[in-house]
């Protein structure tokens, strides 16, 4: 007989039993008949129950026939208490869900590997120094005549990559009218090839592409962009692409799954290094240096000699780069100059979406985690109940002879039904909500895109937990229910106390874990609400920004009139211009200088806004007066409150003047306004100076501007007056025409995407694991007054109050509430440790913080508690006493 | 001498060589055969024949057979397969070679 013939037995099982059972009895019948006592002779085999068993599990594969039917027994079980068993696989599903989806973002954006060759041979270079401020900086970006010295020095053992960020660029096919957006990556020509990456079509760029600044005009699309901006059409090479006024040549289509380095943006034109005006300047840190080793180079061994000849290579070449310089202190020179060149593994490719997210995603995958432990608690707790329940069952079983192993089986195929059926849910819940999460980071310019493959990586993790919760589940039940001495459970008797300790050990964990995900779910609320109100000393309202460029740039005269003819159209009540928006993606600061001194060490921002600016944004001035139409820069400036305190200490600062570098113009004070965020939202108040937008050079005349923002105060909904605007400003053909729409509220909000998110995720995870540890705590003191219903007859009948019934029922419960959530609290200052940077005027020990995860929990128990409490006073003593 | 149990481990012996004399026993008649033959000095338990004639069966060494009794009951008979008798052999020389020593150890004591 083979393992096939045992597997088949197995399956059929009961012809098996008729076919063992007909053989023993024909052989009693024998051994009667040649003369045997016939109670002998039935005494001979011993326990048929035994012998029939021992025959059997060695014809059939006993371990899968009995696994068949411990599974259709944990069925019928689950079948039993339906709702149970329906709550239970949901909260698990949530659990197991929220996991795998958590998991999948953190491993899609954080560890997966980029589609490359020797993905693991590859670092990015990084140095840390001392600002000219005196604090800590890192910077990733560096100048290419720094990276060409570097690669060529080190060439033998590694090959440096430069590759810029993404950088979301205006671009024509045809005619100039129709301009759109691209996400353009600019490569040094060894990348694609050392990157071990074939085009799709036509050829990549090569290392010949690097040769000499502007002489390989061509561009490389990415297999994503090629296939949803033009469908695949392999008629695509040749065409040609102008960027600025520059033009380029497709010459391929990069290969189906890479979409650069930088995780979370999907790079749509790839093009050489030297076509960009940068790429010859010494002091423009503009990109990022990639370094792979050669393939067989030993990292442990390579890296170090590696980095420090780059390190001496490049500190050669900012000691040289004397222009990067201008009027700084020997000293404040000498302390950027000690660099120190550091190398990251890069293989997961990176990005800054990486590092905005990296400790978010950890947050979220913690709370993901808790609320799954959460569940499991709850349904360990629900098995647990039903195991004692079981007890007598179990006693039987194992006094006519059942193994414990196969008690063991029985409870955990019951956990592994209960988990396998969430499986399937999470699934779902999962291919679901790590999309949505992913979609909910949306600035409108620069939504995330990340490929959320389900691969083995995703299924394994998925196996992994599952097991995990199958143990969590049923692993201490099913101890506890194998664990049963028969005599005792038989007699009825056997200590009750026993499975309520266990479930009293779950809920202080649940309480401990609910505080947890309460407590930081509170931090980061109170988090987003403060950032979300913060006063921002400008108005939001109904304010349209048209940002928009002007090719090779158009004087201030031009840009005025495009404003006068844009507060002509009908619903416009105000137009001003500033080159950027607040709080935008730009900010450029400057060197101040008063009376000639050096500059000082602090620096300053600064913005180009027309007259009206302040009025439109609703800024009211402190002192002095709103630019004129005449003033120029330099010539007047305006300042906030910030710049005052800094540079004009204790002096009004109306008709002072400061440069904006050693020996340069002078501009005059003529205004102070309140700080108003420029940046960015969390950021403290810095100093900053506005210039009139009509800009003159050296010799007083008036220089062009290639790009501006309109701000416009319009009387109805802003986006509703974009599109005629806009083709107001192109049918005026004076160069002008609009690269980007959007609105000064979208850009406040763009703000708080990520702490809308944590908090949204937060407070959503904090309302699952109340209402589970609600429940949790609801069935334990449910069963536990079932339990003790002799007990609580007996204390009535003997006159026990009905305020000492409520501190018996509940008296242990609340303690370990009370100890669950002491552990909780700890728990939480921890954590908070951990995410302190990811709160904006929060700090975990303000006491308000505390008070509401506490009351939550205390309120949700006292509801939890409540109908166990009433159903242990409604007890009748009488009753309760005849019927046991 | 009271009636032993067939010595651990050598149940199986005696059923294949109970079966290669008499091909075609059903289960009580190769009890049966081993008393006998052996004098009524050696029994084998019920509780351990057939699990013992399963477990053979599962190995290959012998092969089972629903027959018609004259007494129209079924009775499930057994015999040899080429494994079984292979096995036979070893098992024999393996006796042979155990009691032997076995002796001989009682010899010089």
């Amino acid at each position: 007989m083979s393992m096939w013939s045992r597997i088949s037995n197995a399956v059929r099982g009961e012809r098996l039993h008729r076919e063992i059972e007909e053989e023993l009895q024909s052989h009693i019948d024998e051994a009667i008949a040649s003369g045997r006592d016939p109670k002998e002779a039935h005494r001979a085999f011993g326990s048929a129950l035994r012998a029939r068993e021992a025959s059997y599990s060695i014809r059939a594969a006993g371990w899968l026939e009995s696994l068949l039917a411990d599974v259709s027994f944990g069925w019928r079980q689950l079948c039993r208490n339906k709702v149970t068993s329906f709550a239970a696989v949901l909260s698990i599903a949530l659990g197991i869900g929220s996991c795998v989806a958590a998991f999948r973002l953190i491993d899609a954006l954080l560890w997966r590997p980029l589609p490359i060759s020797n993905s693991s041979n590859l670092y990015v270079l990084s140095r840390k120094m001392t600002g000219f401020e005196g604090k800590p900086v890192e910077d990733s970006h560096w100048a290419t005549p720094d990276f060409n010295l570097m690669r060529d020095a080190i060439k033998d053992q590694a090959d440096l990559i430069a590759i810029s960020d993404a950088d979301r660029t205006d671009i024509t096919w045809l005619t100039d009218d129709d301009m759109e957006k691209a996400h353009v990556v600019y490569v040094s020509g060894n990348m694609f090839p050392l990157f071990g990456l074939e085009p799709a079509l036509g050829r990549l760029l090569a290392p010949a592409d690097d040769r000499a600044p502007g002489a390989s005009p061509y561009a490389v699309l990415s297999w994503d962009y090629w296939n949803h901006r033009f469908g695949g059409d392999p008629h695509v090479l040749g065409r040609s692409l102008h960027i600025g006024n520059q033009t380029f040549q497709i010459i391929g289509v990069g290969p189906r799954d890479f979409t650069g380095t930088e995780k979370g943006t999907v790079t749509d034109i790839f093009l050489p290094l030297s076509m960009n005006s940068f790429a010859t300047q010494d002091g423009v840190d503009w990109h990022r240096t990639f370094l792979m080793l050669k393939p067989g180079v030993n990292p442990a061994t390579a890296v170090e000699p590696l980095r420090q000849h780059l390190s001496a290579v490049n500190r050669a070449f900012e000691a040289e780069c004397s222009k990067c310089f201008r009027g700084a202190t020997q000293a404040s020179i000498d302390r950027f100059l000690n660099q120190k060149l550091v190398f990251y593994p890069a293989g997961a490719g990176i990005s800054e979406l990486q590092k905005d997210y990296r400790r978010y995603l950890g947050v979220l995958g913690l709370l993901a985690g808790l609320v799954l432990l959460i569940a499991c608690a709850n349904v360990a707790n629900m098995m647990t109940a039903q195991a004692a329940a079981r007890a007598q069952e179990m006693a039987l079983r194992i006094s006519i002879g059942a193994g414990r192993r196969r008690l063991i089986q029985l409870i955990l195929c019951q956990s592994a039904l209960l988990a396998l059926l969430a499986s399937v849910l999470g699934a779902f819940f999962a291919a679901w909500s790590a999309p949505f999460v992913l979609s909910l980071v949306n600035p409108p310019d620069h939504p995330a895109r990340l490929a959320l493959p389900s691969d083995w990586r995703v299924l394994f993790f998925a196996f992994g937990l599952i097991v995990l919760v199958v143990l969590l589940l049923g692993l201490l039940p099913a101890l506890r229910a194998s664990a049963v001495r028969p005599v005792a459970a038989l007699k009825g008797g056997e200590d009750p106390h026993s499975p309520r300790r266990l479930m009293r050990g779950a809920i202080a964990l649940q309480v401990a874990f609910c505080f947890l995900v309460l407590f930081l779910s509170s931090l980061f609320v109170a988090s987003f609400q403060r950032l979300q109100n913060r006063p921002l000393g400008f108005s939001t309202d109904r304010l349209l920004l048209l940002e928009t460029v002007a090719g090779k740039g158009q004087f201030p005269v031009v840009w005025n009139q495009t404003a006068e003819a844009l507060r002509a159209a009908p619903g416009v009540n105000s137009v001003a211009i500033s080159r950027w928006p607040l709080l935008g993606h730009i900010q450029i600061n400057s060197d101040i200088s008063i009376n000639g001194a050096p500059p000082s060490p602090t620096r300053a921002f600064f913005l180009n806004v027309s007259p009206d600016w302040l009025s439109t944004m609703k800024i009211p001035l402190v002192s002095g007066r709103d630019f004129r139409p005449e003033d120029t820069s330099p010539g007047a400036a305006i300042v906030n409150e910030t710049f005052v305190k800094t540079f004009f200490p204790g002096q009004d600062p109306i008709g002072r003047s400061f440069e904006r570098a050693a020996n340069q113009p002078l501009n005059k004070v003529v205004g102070v306004i309140p700080d108003v965020p420029y940046h960015d939202l969390r950021e403290p108040s810095r100093a900053v100076f506005y210039v009139p937008f009509a800009e003159i050079n050296d010799k007083s005349a008036p220089s062009v501007v290639d790009f501006a923002t309109f701000t416009i105060h319009t009387a109805q909904n802003p986006l509703a007056l974009a599109d005629s605007l806009r083709q107001l400003i192109a049918q005026s053909h004076n160069g002008l025409r609009v690269s980007n729409i959007t609105t000064q509220l979208d850009l406040v909000r763009d703000q708080t995407i990520r702490e809308r998110l944590i908090a949204m995720l937060a407070a959503f995870f904090a309302a699952v694991a109340l209402l589970l540890a609600g429940i949790g705590l609801y069935a334990v003191l449910n069963y536990s007054v079932l339990q003790r219903r002799r007990e609580i007859g007996i204390r009535m009948a003997i006159g026990s109050t009905r305020a000492g019934i409520v501190r018996i029922v509940t008296l242990d419960v609340f303690q370990m509430i009370a100890l669950g959530g002491c552990a909780g609290v700890a728990l939480g200052f921890g954590a908070a440790r951990y995410v302190q940077s990811l709160l904006y005027q929060v700090k975990a020990t303000d006491a308000d913080l505390i008070a509401l995860p506490t009351c939550a929990m205390l309120l949700s128990a006292l509801v939890a508690t409540l109908p166990a409490v009433l159903r242990a006073l409604r007890t009748d003593p009488t009753e309760i006493l005849r019927s046991q | 001498m009271a009636k032993t149990d067939a010595l651990q481990g050598s149940l199986d012996l005696l059923v294949l060589k109970i079966l290669s004399r008499h091909p075609r026993l059903h289960g009580y008649a190769i009890m049966a055969a081993i008393a006998s033959t052996s004098g009524e000095v050696l029994r084998a338990e019920e509780g351990s024949l057939y699990p013992a004639l399963y477990r053979m069966e599962e190995a290959g060494l012998i092969r089972a057979e629903w027959i018609k009794k004259d007494s129209g009951r079924r009775a499930r008979v057994y015999e040899l397969t080429a494994a079984g008798k292979k096995q036979l052999g070893l098992e024999e020389s393996r006796w042979q070679s155990v009691s032997l020593a076995i002796n001989r150890v009682l010899r010089e004591a």
